[in-house]
Formats: C-alpha cells, structure tokens, sequence
C-alpha cells in the first residue's frame, strides 16, 4: 500500500519531466485530432506517428504512443456522437445512442457527459492498475521459459477466437500472424527463413508497414468510393456541455456500472474494449427503467459503454506490459513499440523498468486532464475538422502512410511493404477473415518461439514440462476450456439455430453494427 | 460461363479455406528444406512447420464447414469499384518510383493526385489543388521540421 503510493508519486516524478510531459502532451493532442477524422482511428495515428519514437528515450516514447491512443478514444466519440461514424470499434456503441441525442439537439450534452464518464472511468482503471501491479510483482520471479509460453499462448487464443466472427477463422489468422513474425533471420540458427531474396527482409518484415498496410492502405482500397458523405451542420457551445443536475443524477449510476464492467474485464485478457463496451450496453439495457427509450437517445447508453471501454483501455495495459498479451490490435502494437524499444513484457518488468511502468501509469492521469481540459474549449475545432470530407482525407493519409513507412527505415521497399500487406488485407477482408489478430500474431511471433525453445531445450526435449509447472499448466488449463467452449456453443448453436453462425449474440450484433 | 457458374456455386469460405491450405502447404515445405531438427535442437523450420500445420488444419475446418453451410449467407450484392482501388495502388507505385528516381516533391505530388482521381467525386483541379497543399505541409513538416533524407528534386537514382 504504502510502496504503491511512493510508486505513484515517483511516477508523476518521471511523467512531469519536462521531455516526457512534451511527448505525452504531443501524442495526446495528435491522438485526438486524428481520432477525430472519419475514418482514421487510434491503430492509424499509432502507426504514423511510430516512426517518430525511435529516436526518443523509451519513456518518452511509451508515454507518447499511449497518450496517442487514449487521445484518439476521446476523438473517436467526438465521431461516433455527432456523424455516426465511428472509427474505433468499440465507438459503433455509442452511436446507438449518441447520434440520435444529436438529431435531438442535445448533442452538447451526450458529449460532456461522455467526456466525464471517460474520465472516471479512466481514472477508476489508472487506481486498479496502482493497486494490482505489485501482486504481480510478486508471482514475476516464478515465470520462466515454459510460462510465458503458455501465457502467450493463452493470449492468441484469446485474440484469435473473441474476436468477431468464427472462431475457426480468428486461429487461422493468428497462425498467419505467426508466420509473417518469424520472416527474417533466425536467432538460433541463423537461417533466412522466407525471405525470398530480398535482403531487406532479412530483419524481419516492418511493424509499421504490417500496420498500415493492413489497417490503412487496406482499409482505403475497400472504402474508396463506398463511403457514405456525412454533413453536419451542428454548433456546439461550450456552455452545451455542461449536464444539468439532473442529467448528472441519471448517468451517475450507468457511469459506475459501466466502469466496473469494464474493470472486471480488464482483467481478462484478450478481449479488448470492443466486447466490455457492448457488454455494458447490454447490461444497462436490462436494467434501466427507461429501457424504452434505448437506441432513440437515452444518455446512459452513451455513458455506459464508454466508461467500460475506457476503464478497459487503461486496466489493458497490465496484461500488455506485464504479461505481454495484448487485448487487441492496437494494443499488439503498443506492445511492438517497447519491442522496438529493446523492452521485453513480462512481470519483470514493474521492478526492471520502474520509470517506464509508474511514469505510464501518472501520464495517464496527466494526460486524461489535459484531454478533459482540452476538448471542452476545442469541440468548435474538432467539429471544423469532422466536415473534412472523405475524398480529400484519404490521399492526404496515403501520403502520410507512405512518407511514414519510408521513414522507419529510409527504404522504399518498406513502403512496397505496405502496399503488399495493403491489398493482401484488402483480400482477406474480402473473404470475410478478421485481420486483427494478424497483427497480434506477427508481433508475439518471434516470442512465443523463443520461449518455446527454451523450454525444452530446459527440459531436454520432454513437452511435459508445460503441464508440470502449475502455473503453466494453469494457463494451458484456460487454453483447453477456451476452446471446448467454443465448440460448445457452436454445437448449440448449429442444433438450436442451423442458419446462425456461432459467436456470441452480443459479438455478432458488433460486427453488424461496425460495418 | 460454366466456370462462373461452379465458382458461384461455393461459398466465399470454401475459398478462404482452400487458400489457406495452399498458403500452408508452401509454407510447410519451405520450412522442412529449413530443417526440422529435433526437440532438444529445433532447426529454422521447426516452429514455422507447426505453425503451418495449424494454419492447414483450420484451413481444411472452414473450407468442410462451408460446404455444409452453403446457401446460408447470400452475397452481399456489392457494386465492383475498380477505379478507385486501381488509383491508390498506382499512386503507392508512383510514390516508390518517383521518390527513388525523382525525389520527394514529385512523388508527394504523385501520390495524393492519383490516389485523389480515384474518388469519382474529385475532379482533375480538385486533385491537383490537395496535392499542392500536400507538397506543401511535406516541405515544411517532413523536410524542413523532421529533415526527412529524401533529395526535394533529382533526376536518376542516387
């Protein structure tokens, strides 16, 4: 307890450090305003903004991709709330709601509160992650070879299989993930394993070239020319944004529930803020009394699901830095960014890298003021930059994309990179595969291989050593259960209803209502 | 046309799922040509060939599965875009040649104004305007904030 608090103010030593208070503030500020744009979301900022921190110090740079993306969940709803648009899957729960308050004309006020909500649930998530962090301090000199295999193990699966859509297809592209991890050369053996003869993969293929390639270039390819114009006319006061009293009294409580929802699952790891949002909104539709008035603009269906994805987003940074599992994309690519940054994941981590940990964990509550700060007065800005129409924004990103895949590596083959990843995402799209956990599998790839190795080379080759270490033998436990589940539910769901994919109803009205 | 009749006949699983099987079938025996090795001694192949194995497998589950549920999922009727797609694939070209070649202000210029005529919203003086702004904030953000290590105007490679 006391330890936990000398940490954090420790932490604000590191997080208000005039270089580090920059960054954060950069990435921030930039993270909103991409969030803002229609179509550009938190993994679109990340990774043209990547490039930048390879020259900073390894705080700075943490702190500045995670400011990026909180900032651009602030934006996202900015979207969602006002056009309908939302660029960040969790935020397609916030449109139900928060777009009919704008035709309503309280738009003013779905985003204040939404704001708020954010921010407490940010804050609630930022004193779990105080308090939980030194339990795992604790079980972090028990982890070896063997853990971290079936940790990371666990995580894929998660990944894989949570997402929307058939499970059998998230595993398929994990796998795929996998494979694009382990191109380049091989540490053990020194092996240039699928490199094709080019020399510029034998250091593996570029994370920010996957990225963008996948989620940006592709992303472009399909929606050229599909995507809907959106105007709004809409003015926004500051003075709007402040809720009435009784407007604070009837989201106070879906603002709590919708946190806890998404602290409880937080702790689950590789779920994402896409499912706790949707879980809550669910949730907070069977117990409201207004449950009538839920998808024609009812402020606790803004209010709920963004507290749980917010609160989500920030408890997500233990399984991602402490166990190296990250809940979803973005995340997977936060986790590439420390990999850049020569850190390792795992529970070591809090007690070998304490400036990066507790700076992180400060710069999240400095970094939640400066938004709350920010946006209030900003909102005419943001709403100037929601009217940037479609079939301007998209080459002016393109360009982007390309200068900043070039300038990871000053090559042009990392840019053909992208534009390869690009139209190969634009395909697996096409065949209604999910390409997220691609992107998780590239970068736990070389990981998982490497403690996989280890292991048995500890062992002597005996595979036993994964079920005879209890801790590892957990872990594969919850892999096993994963998987009869979902072949449980499937096999229910093919006898109740033979024209439903299986899934999970809640996942499967996400899915429709990302599109 | 009998052909478009049998591919239409599948579903767009059942493809997903014979690609994959094709992908790791290839992949498979790259890495068996990089050595297996053995447990206590993987080679460069070991892991990349279970991998693989895997990948096959759920190939092989979704391209069966599909074909018990064919006829459940209508196409979506979607209209075919190629302009669009077309552009921004040549733009990206555009950007790798004229950039290696040309140096950054062509290939900034390039990029944006073919990407841009993909819209079939934009018109020729549209995409002209947007690529101008865009060379603009690139010579002041990326080559003179950031000194981007591109030459601004070159002919022939380095």
């Amino acid at each position: 307890m006391d330890q936990s608090l000398s940490s954090v103010i420790y932490g604000f030593g590191v997080a208000l450090e005039p270089h580090n208070l920059l960054w954060a503030f950069f990435g921030v500020v930039t993270g909103n305003l991409i969030g803002v744009l229609p179509g550009m979301g938190a993994l679109s900022a990340i990774s043209i903004l990547l490039p930048l921190t390879y020259t900073l110090s390894p705080v700075a740079a943490v702190l500045m991709v995670a400011g990026i993306y909180y900032g651009s969940m602030y934006g996202g709803a900015i979207g969602a709330i006002l056009l309908n648009l939302p660029s960040h899957p969790p935020h397609a729960v916030t449109c139900l709601d928060g777009f009919p308050m704008t035709r309503q004309g309280k738009a003013g006020t779905a985003l204040g509160m939404t704001m708020l909500a954010s921010f407490f649930a940010a804050s609630c998530g930022i004193v779990l992650m105080i308090f939980a962090s030194p339990l795992l301090v604790k079980v972090a000199f028990k982890f070896g070879a063997a853990e971290f295999f079936s940790v990371m193990l666990l995580g894929l699966l998660c990944g894989g299989t949570m997402s929307k859509g058939s499970p059998v297809k998230g595993v398929a592209m994990t796998a795929l993930g996998l494979l694009i991890g382990v191109t380049g050369t091989d540490i053990d053996t020194g092996v240039m394993r699928f490199t094709f003869g080019f020399p510029e993969l034998a250091d593996r293929v570029e994370l920010v070239a996957l990225a963008l390639g996948l989620f940006g270039v592709a992303d472009f390819l399909r929606t050229v020319n599909r995507f809907e114009a959106k105007n709004t006319n809409i003015k926004v006061r500051l003075r709007d944004m402040r809720p009435t009293a009784s407007e604070m009294k009837q989201s106070f409580f879906p603002m709590l529930r919708g946190t806890l929802t998404g602290l409880l699952f937080g702790a689950m790891p590789g779920t994402g803020p896409t499912v706790s949002a949707f879980v809550a909104y669910a949730f907070e539709k069977k117990v409201s009394k207004n449950r009538a008035n839920f998808g024609r603009g009812a402020i606790e269906g803004v209010v709920s699901p963004e507290a749980a994805s917010h609160a989500k987003t920030q408890v997500d940074f233990i399984p991602t830095m402490t166990l190296g599992i990250p809940g979803d994309a973005v995340m997977a690519l936060i986790l590439g960014a420390l990999l850049i940054q020569g850190i390792n994941p795992g529970p070591q981590l809090i007690t070998q890298h304490p400036d990066i940990f507790w700076g992180l964990v400060a710069s999240f509550w400095v970094g939640n003021v400066l938004l709350l700060l920010l946006n209030m007065p900003l909102i005419g800005v943001w709403i100037w930059l929601l009217r940037i129409p479609y079939r301007l924004m998209f080459p002016s990103a393109l360009f982007f994309i390309a200068v900043g895949v070039y300038s990871t590596n000053s090559g042009f083959f990392e840019v053909g990179e992208a534009l390869f990843f690009g139209i190969a995402g634009a395909m697996i799209m096409f065949f209604d595969f999910p390409i997220a956990p691609i992107l998780l599998g590239y970068v736990l790839g070389p990981l998982v291989e490497e403690n996989f190795r280890r292991a048995l080379v500890l062992s002597n080759g005996d595979l036993r050593i994964f079920v005879h270490r209890p801790i590892s033998a957990c872990f594969l436990g919850v892999c096993l259960l994963l998987v009869l589940g979902q072949l449980f539910f499937r096999l229910r769901s093919s006898r109740k209803a033979p024209t439903q994919e299986a899934g999970g109803a809640v996942i499967s009205t996400s899915s429709a209502n990302a599109k | 046309m009998i052909l478009w009749r049998f591919l239409g006949s599948r579903t767009r699983d059942y493809y997903g799922g014979v690609v994959l099987i094709a992908v790791a079938l290839a992949i498979g025996t790259r890495s068996v040509a990089y050595g297996l090795g053995s447990l206590t001694n993987m080679g460069a192949g070991f892991f990349p060939f279970a991998v693989a194995c895997v990948l096959g497998l759920s190939g092989l589950a979704i391209a069966l599965g599909s074909r018990a549920s064919s006829g459940d999922q209508p196409r979506k009727p979607r209209g075919f875009d190629l302009r669009g797609p077309l552009c921004i694939i040549a733009g990206m070209l555009a950007f790798i040649v004229l950039g290696k070649y040309g140096g950054l202000v062509p290939a900034t210029f390039a990029v944006v104004f073919i990407s841009a005529m993909g819209d079939r919203d934009n018109t020729l003086r549209d995409s002209a305007i947007l690529a101008a702004a865009m060379v603009a904030v690139c010579l002041v953000v990326f080559w003179w904030l950031l000194q981007i290590q591109i030459p601004l105007l070159q002919w022939g490679g380095r």
